[in-house]
């Protein structure tokens, strides 16, 4: 028979890439299950089906479209083709301002009313997040 | 003027040398078996040249110099003196100086510090590491070079980015280059003992003190950005999954399974290709951060806007890099199949494999939620992001097994062991089930996972406080790193478990209530301040035991033109109360967010107990 040293590295080596297979199949999965799509206004009218997952909506603030109210904030996220709604309540982030980039990550409700449960930060004045660059190159 | 002048030709001569060096090292390597002096020497020279360029930069940021590009893309005038020095390095151009530098450091340190070892194995590595060095120097005066002369001379400049003006971010980046680059020294080490088969026990030895430093360093310094963007960024928390955050916590990781690989080789001469192979990825992680970083692919929320052409370069250097650690890889190492030595199960090789297959998976998962997305993009023309989710489902579940194996782990022996004070092991993992229970319990939330991570986590601290009045405990070092990681976990915990969130928009004089909490917006005041005006806003928050005055900040920064919130933040010993307001388009309503947030400061202090368990390593001679 094998010596005990064969088996115990035999037992590794099976061991090893058991581990292996299983959490390549775990994050392959969880992956499926977690990704965040991001679209713009356009992308949305285009939708066949509005499920509930998650996604990100990008675009410019529309002029004049922002409301505070004390327990919500409106505005209008646009590509300069189509645009939506967006209804959120949480902090805003500092650059978070007519007339500027924004991408917004929430629900579809419809194909033009979205409800976000987060707008993400942007640190530099200059800097347009890629896809919102992209879905305004677009139109 | 001068400053920039002197700056950029001290980086040409210290280029020139790098060649310099390169040739008298190969003539070494043929020839004798001395090292020549002559090497110590330039090498000594490329130091203190890419110094003098890096202190030119600096000179000329405190002097507001706008006819360097870099200046004046980056300072202002009425910036304070602290923040025009730390400009320096808050840009890409600087930073990447500042990189170069420690790179010349960390080779001099090497070449000083390794006297002891072979004299070939010192002239190869120093070869790698000038063929990096000779990289850099490239990257910078081709693509982003500090001294970039402009005329017309502005008259002012354009600004540093205010989120970056701030202490903890000044030291952020030098703290975490030190991190970065001592893991260069790993790389060059790492090929040069390969090529002459010098992968033993000796080897570990030396290289020890660097993988040490680097971890050190590494960990400090995600430690300070973390502390940033919990108060600067007003994110309110300690870690967001953010790719940024990510790429340096692969190395990390990376770093962290090498270190407990190296114990293994200096024990039992065990994992040599497993060493090669984490060496060179931890040093491909590094250099993957800085590209992924710096060429603005990655989906961060906090990317700063740069330039695609210089991610280009990176990523060509770094595919040289690694196709030539491969062929060194293949062609060099050759497997001693010969004297395999026996594992036994119960034993602390065991436990280290274990140690590492965890460590592996955590990585995998990192890698692939950051690089998954890019390649989704590129591939596809697909946007996608992964948040925190992903990581979470994937990785605490994990975290229970990989606490109790590390409970146990340590105290096994080399080669075979069998496990001593069963009985009390066992004692001990009751009492923190019940612990875990006892304190979980009266919170909905995912009551079993709950109970379950807790008493793991509780499970490796009461062994770990128990060995630390056990008089057997000869490995302080690892007691008090392994310490300080259950505490970690036990405080990320907790801080998750009893953390409470209050968002709403107030106008001054309005209040909000819920539950038994009151948030009253009482006062607004404007100051002007040198570079900004601030508008301070001031909060009582009432509960019946007890009353808090906070006062967050709005900052309205003159050049650039940008708004920063100031969290106020009261830190007591068991939570935080942070509270921060931002402003929508000049409406009479803020935007308040309050937070409490249980044990921040014990998340701070473990991992400090975590690098001062690494400290003692370093410092501690006779371990074990």
């Amino acid at each position: 028979m094998y010596g005990r040293k064969v088996k115990l590295r035999f037992f590794f080596i099976i061991l090893f890439l058991f581990s292996l297979i299983l959490s390549v199949f775990l994050i392959l999965k969880s992956l499926e299950e977690n990704v965040v799509y991001f679209q713009s206004p356009s992308d949305i009218q285009l939708l066949e089906e509005i499920k509930y997952k998650k996604i990100r909506v990008g675009g410019m603030v529309k002029e004049n479209s922002i409301e505070v109210s004390s327990e919500k904030i409106n505005f209008i996220v646009t590509d300069f083709k189509n645009e939506i709604s967006v209804v959120y309540s949480g902090v805003v982030p500092n650059l978070f301002a007519e007339g500027k980039g924004v991408v917004a990550e929430g629900y579809l409700k419809d194909r033009s009313f979205f409800e976000a449960t987060k707008i993400l930060a942007k640190h530099d004045e200059n800097y347009m997040p890629p896809e919102v660059n992209e879905a305004l190159k677009e139109k | 003027m001068l400053a920039s002048f002197v700056g950029f030709y001290s980086l040409i001569f210290g280029l020139g040398i790098s060649l310099l060096i390169i040739f008298f090292s190969i003539k070494n390597f043929k020839k004798s078996n001395i090292l020549d002096s002559k090497i110590l020497t330039f090498s000594f020279l490329q130091m203190f040249l890419v110094f003098v360029s890096f202190f030119g930069l600096i000179l000329s940021f405190i002097n507001s110099d706008f006819s360097n590009e870099t200046v004046f893309n980056n300072s202002h005038t009425t910036k304070p003196l602290f923040y025009k020095i730390s400009g320096t390095w808050g840009n890409h151009e600087g930073s990447l100086l500042l990189w170069l530098l420690v790179l010349t450091l960390f080779i001099f340190i090497f070449l000083v510090n390794s006297k002891n070892q072979l004299i070939k194995y010192r002239i190869l590595t120093v070869i790698f590491q000038q063929i990096i060095i000779i990289g850099f120097f490239i990257f910078l005066l081709k693509t982003s070079n500090p001294f970039s002369y402009l005329f017309p001379i502005p008259e002012e400049g354009l600004g540093l980015n205010p989120i970056l003006q701030d202490p903890a971010l000044a030291i952020h980046p030098p703290i975490l280059y030190l991190g970065y680059v001592g893991s260069s020294i790993i790389f060059s080490s790492v090929l040069a003992a390969t090529t002459l088969n010098y992968i033993n026990s000796n080897w570990a030895k030396h290289i020890k003190g660097w993988v040490l430093i680097s971890w050190i360093f590494l960990t400090l310094g995600i430690l300070l950005g973390s502390i940033w963007a919990y108060y600067e960024l007003g994110w309110g928390g300690f870690w967001f999954w953010d790719p940024v955050e990510n790429v340096s916590l692969m190395p990390w990781l990376a770093l962290t399974t090498l270190f407990h690989c190296i114990l293994v080789l200096e024990k039992r001469s065990l994992f040599k290709s497993w060493i090669i192979i984490l060496s060179i990825a931890t040093f491909t992680l590094s250099m993957c951060g800085t590209f992924l970083v710096r060429s603005g692919i990655l989906n961060s929320v906090h990317t700063f806007a740069n330039d695609p052409g210089r991610g280009l370069f990176i990523l060509s250097f770094l595919f040289v890099l690694i196709f030539i650690s491969i062929f060194i890889f293949f062609v060099f190492h050759k497997s001693d199949n010969k004297n395999f030595s026996p594992i036994f199960f119960l034993s602390k090789e065991t436990s280290i494999v274990i140690n590492n297959w965890f460590m592996m998976y955590f990585l995998s998962v990192v890698l692939i939620g950051t690089v998954y997305p890019i390649f989704l993009d590129v591939l596809s023309s697909q946007k996608i992001s992964v948040g925190p989710p992903f990581y979470h489902k994937l990785i605490i579940p994990f975290l229970i097994p990989f606490l109790i194996f590390m409970a146990i782990g340590p105290r096994l022996k080399w080669i075979k062991s069998e496990l001593k004070n069963k009985l009390s092991l066992f004692v001990l993992l009751i009492i923190s089930v019940l612990a875990s229970i006892f304190i979980v319990k009266n919170f909905e939330t995912n009551y079993l996972l709950n109970s379950i991570l807790v008493g793991s986590a509780f499970y490796l601290f009461f062994i770990t406080v128990r060995d630390f009045f056990s008089k057997k405990t000869k490995k302080l070092s690892q007691n008090m790193a392994h310490f300080g990681f259950s505490l970690l976990i036990l405080s990320i915990l907790f801080n998750n478990i009893f953390s409470n969130e209050i968002i709403t928009n107030l106008k001054v004089g309005e209040s909000y209530k819920v539950d038994n909490l009151e948030i009253v917006f009482d006062d607004l005041t404007k100051e002007n301040k040198k570079n900004y005006v601030s508008y301070t806003g001031v909060f009582s928050i009432k509960d019946e035991n007890f009353e808090n005055i906070l006062k967050p900040e709005l900052r309205i920064y003159n050049q650039p033109n940008i708004i920063t919130s100031e969290a106020d933040i009261k830190v007591t010993l068991f939570k935080d109360n942070f509270i921060t307001i931002n402003n929508v388009q000049n409406e009479d309503y803020f935007n308040v967010r309050y937070l409490i947030k249980p044990f921040m400061l014990w998340i701070w202090i473990s991992v400090l107990l975590i690098t001062f368990g690494g400290l003692i390593s370093l410092f501690n001679k006779k371990y074990e």
